[in-house]
């Protein structure tokens, strides 16, 4: 398969806002359930062993027109609800018998309430995940509620998982989680091979298939990169930092890149490798996962930071992994995760001398100019003064 | 403007809180410990039956709101690379802290031996505290409050908030204060807790005769201000809410109502449910703007962010720390929509309201995400109609006297058409 032909399905995923390909996923497999989530980690792995298809629910970006969401939501609130409802409210996600709304923030939070009034046939289940700094009772309870949320899953479908049957879902997760690691890894060494506007629709796309589709077409596209080498350009290299909630539009992605930006990392569709390490396939598989939640050393904005100086010292550590020259902050408007921990962030990279700048997106962000000029700005910039 | 006009109850209060900055700006010579915590959550029981002194962020912020010192903090914090999206009463805080810490009484605060996060309803709470953290280089401890997602404590949530509070809080207050967990303390704590809650709740639920003697909101903010704060458990505590209760009933023996700032409020027109809090830069205008009308708020949500006593929780001295986990719990900001719309449309018909308000804060998304469905959905249940409005909690750039005022306006003509809809 040709690099072309899995962007062009990828893409084609990413584009359908009618969910063709789940609606077409549930005619061919009848008895079974599709269930949404919201970003960011959810434990997708309890769907999938319960005999739901899992679609990641991240808004419509900027391909919808919001016609019934604003309604719902006054305008300093960010923008990715107000798409969600609009897909919901048009009647795009009534296949869904599940959704699953992740602590990520209050808006999130807020709207599981939401959707247990306006759906209240649709299972819905808010994910408070364990943010004590003792392992043993984040551990414990997570545990705890990865349980509630299996029993209950399986009583929706009908279909409620055995051990075996999870611990054969732990560890096609854990392929999952092991080819993104390996393209993120790929697009670190080789940007220029794995541009970040194919890597994102190839990520969003696997938000919308069975694993085992996405670890086929991901391979595919692997293999059409080794098989394809291209030139490398002499872009500056940078993390974007923040945008691991709303996404943004694929325009802007494209204006950064295009601006001579090489992005070696970013927080894209974050809860498809929240998990940094495998899932224990042996003993108890819920066990396993909770433990794998707690034992994990992802860092973000949705969980505390234990670390009085985690906060300050976590730029530094991305840039230095990454091999990045420099920082973009790009968080959604209105995002309090990410707004409100950049000024930790922003102050622990300048400290370190790393150079930054930051802009706010919004999903449905129209305009890319702007953007364009700031990021070509800044990779000048850093190929002028950044080895000074 | 006149001088404000204010009830004994008011005085009392004023005199509690200055003795309380007071001895904060002496704790670094007395050595008394400082806890720093939040509002919803808060165990403020626990925390003194350690000998230590509670500061609340979210009171100090609202304090330098209504006292028009806050519009400087917040553009203090702005400067220093705070966005203008997140929330104000995080950035008023740290602009007071940036600009030498003086408190809303104008007293020195006292760094904290301790931040309790008591991460409860309200997202923003765990980056306010690790920005503070940064600024105090001084122990956090989480204390973290599941959310009730499905309408209910879940018995494993209640057993988590335990495990926290023996394994983690406690040990963390051990270590701050020096002094070792004293349970018999607590519940003596305790039971003066639940004795003032009493009082509270006769004093909120007395907005159910005609007219009301309280404001359910503009006023109850003063009256929940000590058992929100640093007064539970305490004997102040208790003697202050006795004197409020007593000062209501003599009021509503009298058949009058509520003393506003600008005289009292006895011709009552409208009756009010009121949903979110208020703005506190221009406190004063907004309570005006209601009373001017004749309209008295009759209940409020915002006046349960700290405890949902009038549904039947006291703190339990039988039950020392799950009783702090079943407060914790229920408060208010940690219900999921659901239940905030059935609180609402309970209060609609209990206290025989005419309508019901949302005051909807820029800064402040665990109420404001979804009070527009919220808005909906009472309408639907109650058969009456909300009004809406916008507004901050204390960046003064965010409140439009006039956009509100003619809302307001509005509103009440509306009910005014609906009553002579049905005498007609």
């Amino acid at each position: 398969m040709a690099r072309a032909d899995v962007v062009d399905w990828a893409r084609d995923l990413y584009e359908d806002l009618d969910f063709t390909s789940a609606r077409r996923w549930l005619s061919e497999h009848p008895g079974l359930r599709a269930g949404g989530y919201l970003p960011v980690y959810v434990p997708r792995e309890l769907l999938h062993a319960s005999g739901f298809l899992p679609v990641g629910i991240h808004g419509g970006g900027d391909r919808i027109e919001i016609i019934r969401g604003d309604a719902f939501y006054q305008s300093y609130i960010c923008h990715l609800p107000r798409s969600v409802i609009e897909l919901a409210q048009s009647g795009r996600l009534d296949f869904l018998s599940a959704v699953l709304f992740p602590s990520t923030c209050d808006v999130i939070r807020n709207l599981s309430g939401m959707w247990k009034l306006l759906y209240p046939d649709t299972y819905v289940r808010y994910l408070d995940v364990p943010q004590v700094s003792d392992p043993r009772s984040a551990a414990d309870f997570w545990e705890a509620e990865l349980r509630h949320l299996l029993r209950e899953l399986g009583e929706v479908s009908g279909r409620p998982a055995t051990d075996d049957v999870l611990r054969e879902t732990l560890g096609l997760y854990n392929e999952t989680r092991a080819m993104v690691r390996t393209l993120y890894d790929v697009r670190r060494e080789r940007p220029w091979d794995v541009p970040t506007e194919e890597l994102y629709v190839l990520l969003r796309a696997g938000e919308l298939v069975p694993p085992e589709e996405f670890l086929v077409r991901a391979r595919a596209y692997l293999a059409a990169v080794e098989a394809e080498p291209r030139r490398p350009r002499d872009n500056s290299r940078v993390v974007i930092v923040g945008a691991f909630c709303e996404q943004p539009p694929l325009g802007l992605i494209k204006s950064i890149e295009r601006a001579g930006c090489y992005i070696v990392d970013d927080d894209f569709v974050l809860g498809n490798r929240f998990l940094t390490r495998d899932v224990p396939l042996d003993g108890d598989p819920v066990r396993a996962l909770a433990g794998a939640f707690v034992r994990n050393d992802l860092r973000t904005s949705v969980l505390f930071e234990p670390d009085a100086l985690g906060k300050r010292r976590l730029m530094k550590e991305r840039v230095a992994a990454a091999t990045a020259d420099g920082i973009i902050f790009a968080a959604p408007s209105f995002c309090d995760p990410a707004l409100l921990d950049q000024p930790m962030l922003r102050g622990g990279a300048e400290q370190a001398g790393i150079p930054c700048i930051a802009f706010k997106y919004a999903e449905n962000s129209g305009q890319f100019q702007q953007f364009r000029e700031q990021a070509g700005t800044f990779a000048d910039s850093i190929k002028l003064w950044g080895a000074a | 403007m006149a001088e404000a006009m204010k009830d004994r109850s008011m005085l009392l209060q004023k005199e509690m809180i200055a003795e309380h900055f007071a001895r904060l700006e002496r704790a670094p010579e007395t050595r008394e410990p400082v806890v720093y915590t939040f509002v919803p959550g808060n165990l403020t029981e626990l925390i003194r039956s350690f000998g230590a002194l509670p500061v609340l962020p979210e009171i100090n912020a609202l304090q330098s709101g209504m006292r028009k010192q806050s519009g400087d903090f917040i553009a203090e914090a702005e400067r220093a690379g705070h966005s203008e999206d997140v929330c104000t009463y995080v950035k008023c805080d740290i602009g007071m802290m940036r600009s030498g810490n003086i408190g809303p009484t104008g007293t020195k605060l006292p760094k904290p031996d301790l931040l309790l996060l008591s991460y409860t309803g309200c997202y923003t709470f765990m980056k306010w505290f690790e920005l503070l953290r940064e600024e105090y280089e001084c122990p956090t401890v989480m204390f973290h409050v599941p959310y009730q997602g499905d309408g209910r404590l879940e018995p494993e949530h209640r057993a988590y908030m335990l495990r926290q509070l023996r394994e983690q809080v406690i040990p963390a207050l051990e270590r701050a204060t020096g002094r070792a967990y004293d349970e018999e303390q607590l519940r003596a704590r305790l039971v003066l807790s639940a004795q003032a809650e009493d009082d509270l709740v006769a004093v909120l639920q007395s907005a159910k005769r005609r007219p009301s003697p309280i404001d359910g909101y503009f006023g109850t903010v003063y009256y929940v201000g000590p058992v929100f704060s640093a007064f539970r458990g305490t004997e102040e505590g208790v003697a202050y809410y006795r004197a409020l209760r007593e000062e209501i009933e003599e009021r509503a023996a009298a058949g009058l109502g509520p003393l506003t700032p600008d005289g009292p409020l006895n011709d009552q027109k409208y009756r009010l449910v009121v949903e979110g809090p208020p703005n506190w830069t221009h406190f004063r205008d907004f309570w005006k703007m209601f009373a001017d009308e004749k309209a008295v708020v009759v209940a409020s949500t915002y006046t349960k962010v700290g405890g949902t006593y009038d549904f039947g929780f006291r703190h339990d001295p039988a039950d020392p720390l799950g009783t702090l986990a079943d407060y914790a719990s229920g408060c208010y900001t940690n219900l999921n929509l659901p239940s905030r719309v059935e609180m609402l449309a309970h209060y609609i018909r209990e206290y025989e309201a005419d309508g019901f308000l949302i005051n909807s804060v820029k800064s402040c998304n665990s109420f404001s995400a979804g009070q527009l469905m919220i808005l909906r959905e009472v309408e639907k249940r109650t058969g009456i109609p909300g009004a809406f409005i916008e507004s901050d909690l204390v960046d003064p750039r965010y409140f439009s006297a006039a956009n509100i005022k003619n809302r307001l306006e509005s509103y009440f003509q509306m009910i005014d058409a609906r009553r002579l809809g049905k005498t007609a």
